[in-house]
């Protein structure tokens, strides 16, 4: 890890000349048997992975239709392949968008289309052998399904699908990830992605309510498992004990405190994070949500709000109602829908994000603020890439960009945007996402936050910024330990509600 | 020779339409079992309309990612509009009226088309990174458009063809009778290229055309948590447990 360092800013950001092989064999760890077969997998690489990957891709091909089109419709025409973080930080042409795609594209024109299977040479297809395998794992895993190249796709081909399908075809062939595959066992076992159990949880909440009673003065609870209470909280489990994840669940505590909203957490459901969604595998992706229904089901509760978590947001907001029924508008003979739809209170939409929760008080009045708290701030806002490109917030297109934007002006004086480039819908991954938040890709999750690093110090040197706040508990995770290497203080990074923390009245209302 | 194009003609008709109709019918009969539109997105359907003909009008995502891609594609795709409706005039008797106001713009269109498609494949020559995910196939298929471009413009420009027999030889064909064709070498090789390009659009990178309105992160409504969307294949995994 000594030998990990940040590559140098390009002076105008340039696109970066070709670096052919830059990364390979720079992939990730490899799933133990162990890990594997706890979730259903097989335990490593099988005999027949040959016909079991061509079968599995052949099955995926008929079952979603965003794979389908995008192998078929891409004409190599490059709008994308100066748009990926990773290529911009590691100039592996491989890490182009296309080029990662092609990799996928190659193998279905070899078997599942005419001329890949007269001429291959002529159309690029290739047989799937094992070295291609090989580059699938290791170029499948550097890719964090942040969905930027598809804003820019004249035929809007989203390469986190075609990253999700190699995946799920890796583990059907027992050739998965080590860190997402691992972090799935956890859910599954324990109720969240750190493997923390229900009392370790109960203690840490206990030890917050002390250490707020004491930084306050006032008792704001962070109550567990209370059945009949009107919101359930789904958050990250790292905001539970990491830095600065843990300012936030203050925050949001807060929040629920002065307005006077009855909540809770759940032992059972203690994680928003889903990442069955990382390795493109429907079945874990949906056995992940149903946990969720579970505990609004036990619990009684009339609205679901979710935590700071970029990834969880997406798969809550877009994937959530079709997944587990959380949301509205099923149909009246949906009894597995309606179950929960009816339990629900839908003068709120089902499920809402903490960000829209707290706009939607500070609109109403119901909250106020203390601004200089955060004067010692001079703030800038990081979009994180699922709640930009795969989700919304306040039912109309951009909410998502605006909402988190007029809390933080609402609590706070000093606000900078970044280029307009790399903010909102055009917004760089923080270079961790999408399953790759692990050590052994460290030398890749420090190249690919370049872009947002070259930004940061571009506001940093011109206005002095130097708190970049986010709403995603990977973006939190991944800054604090990269920002080190290029030069900047850790705790310059952060969450919304910490600077709702920093700035709220409690006990005025 | 007559026969042998009447032939190819027919067979390259065939393979274009059911090709395509075949392609269409798999697209639109494969499920997208989640939401996935690319956001911001439109929540309404007439809000989708309109994202979907600005990207299919206007390219407006490339727009966003290469201004020169955009004007070279956009360039070539709009004066290859022109250039087949133009064409029209060999299919119609009378010529409507309106194609025949268009004939001079669309000659210029050829030149125009020929311009673009040049350009796209001197950037997919001399620029490293689209050069990298070049196959030969995306070489051929700009020459086999460039060939088509060029010998048009040259039956208008330098050698002419008899126009008036050719047009004799496409009504027939739309009756299935097969009328003499010129025998004409820049001719030849002029529907030689057109046919060729018919006969591989259903299996080609040329998908794109029908691929882009079936792409669920432009076609779909970003409207999940208001309305329950479950494709069959996942509804069916909740009667399972």
């Amino acid at each position: 890890m000594a030998d990990i360092t940040a590559p140098a800013y390009r002076i105008i950001p340039i696109i970066p000349a070709l670096k052919p092989g830059a990364m390979e064999g720079k992939g990730p760890f490899v799933a133990s048997d162990k890990i594997n077969e706890a979730i259903g997998f097989p335990g490593q690489l099988v005999e027949d992975w040959h016909d079991r990957a061509i079968a599995k891709m052949g099955e995926l091909l008929g079952k979603y239709r965003s794979l389908k089109v995008f192998m078929d419709a891409c004409v190599h025409c490059g709008a994308c392949s100066d748009k990926c973080h990773y290529f911009i930080g590691t100039q592996d042409p491989k890490n182009m968008p296309v080029a990662r795609q092609d990799l996928m594209r190659s193998v279905y024109r070899r078997y599942f289309t005419l001329p890949g299977k007269v001429f291959p040479k002529l159309v690029g297809a290739r047989d799937l052998t094992r070295e291609v395998l090989d580059e699938w794992h290791n170029y499948f895993h550097q890719c964090s399904e942040c969905r930027r190249c598809s804003v820019f796709c004249p035929y809007g081909i989203d390469t986190a699908e075609v990253t999700m399908a190699a995946r799920e075809i890796l583990d059907t062939v027992g050739y998965g990830q080590k860190y997402s595959n691992e972090i799935i066992g956890k859910v599954h076992k324990i109720g969240n992605n750190l493997g923390l159990p229900g009392p370790a949880l109960k203690d840490t909440l206990e030890g917050l309510e002390e250490d707020v009673k004491e930084a306050t003065g006032i008792d704001v609870r962070f109550p567990i498992d209370v059945k009949g209470a009107e919101v359930l909280l789904i958050t990250p489990s790292a905001d539970f004990f990491a830095e600065p994840h843990i300012d936030s669940l203050i925050g949001y505590a807060k929040v629920f405190h002065a307005t006077g909203t009855s909540w809770t957490l759940s032992s059972m459901s203690s994680e928003a994070g889903n990442f069955g969604m990382f390795i493109g595998n429907y079945e874990q992706l949906r056995k992940i949500a149903l946990r969720i229904r579970q505990a609004a089901l036990e619990l009684g509760v009339k609205r679901i709000v979710v935590g700071e978590c970029g990834h969880a947001w997406r798969v809550a907001y877009s994937f959530w109602n079709t997944l587990s029924g959380v949301g509205e508008g099923a149909d009246p003979n949906d009894q597995f829908a309606q179950m929960l739809q009816k339990q629900l209170d839908h003068r709120y939409r089902q499920p809402s994000h903490i960000c829209e929760f707290t706009w939607d008080m500070i609109e109403q009045g119901a909250l106020s603020f203390d601004r200089e708290a955060n004067d010692k701030h001079i703030i800038t806002f990081h979009d994180s890439c699922n709640v930009a490109r795969g989700s919304s917030m306040g039912g109309y297109p951009g909410g998502q960009f605006d909402i988190p934007r007029n809390i933080i002006k609402a609590v706070a004086n000093n606000f900078v945007e970044m280029a307009p480039n790399t903010t909102r819908e055009q917004t760089f991954c923080c270079g961790g996402g999408g399953g790759l938040l692990t050590d052994d890709l460290l030398d890749l999750r420090v190249k690919g936050a370049l872009p947002r690093m070259e930004v940061l110090q571009q506001v940093a040197d011109e206005h002095g910024v130097n708190f970049m706040a986010t709403i995603c508990a990977i973006c939190k995770a991944q800054f604090t330990k990269v920002m080190p290497i290029y030069g900047f203080d850790r705790k310059m990074v952060g969450g919304v509600h910490q600077l709702v923390s920093n700035a709220i009245k409690l006990g005025d209302k | 020779m007559s026969a042998l194009f009447a032939i190819l003609f027919y067979v390259a008709t065939l393979l274009l339409v059911v090709g395509l109709l075949y392609r269409i019918r798999t697209y639109a009969g494969t499920p997208a079992p989640l939401k996935i539109p690319t956001t911001p997105a439109p929540t309404t359907t007439g809000g989708v309309v309109l994202r979907m003909t600005r990207e299919v009008v206007f390219f407006e995502s490339l727009f966003k990612a290469n201004l020169w891609t955009w004007g070279l594609g956009w360039l070539f795709h709009a004066s290859l509009v022109l250039v087949l409706l133009r064409h029209l005039r060999y299919f119609t008797e009378p010529v409507w009226g309106w194609v025949a106001f268009i004939q001079p713009f669309g000659i210029y269109a050829g030149i125009t088309m020929l311009f673009g498609l040049c350009g796209l494949w001197a950037r997919r020559l001399f620029v490293e990174r689209i050069r990298y995910i070049s196959t030969p196939s995306d070489h051929l298929m700009l020459l086999l458009l460039i060939a088509i471009a060029a010998s048009g413009l040259m039956m208008q420009f330098v050698a002419h063809t008899d126009v008036i027999a050719v047009k004799g030889y496409f009504q027939g064909l739309m009756h299935l009778s097969v009328q003499p064709l010129p025998a004409d070498a820049i001719l030849v090789l002029h529907l030689l290229s057109v046919v060729i390009l018919m006969a591989i659009f259903p299996v080609s990178k040329l998908l794109h055309a029908p691929g882009v309105f079936f792409s669920p992160t432009r076609n779909q409504k970003d409207d999940p948590r208001e309305k329950r969307h479950i494709a069959a294949w996942a509804k069916q995994l909740e009667s399972e447990n």
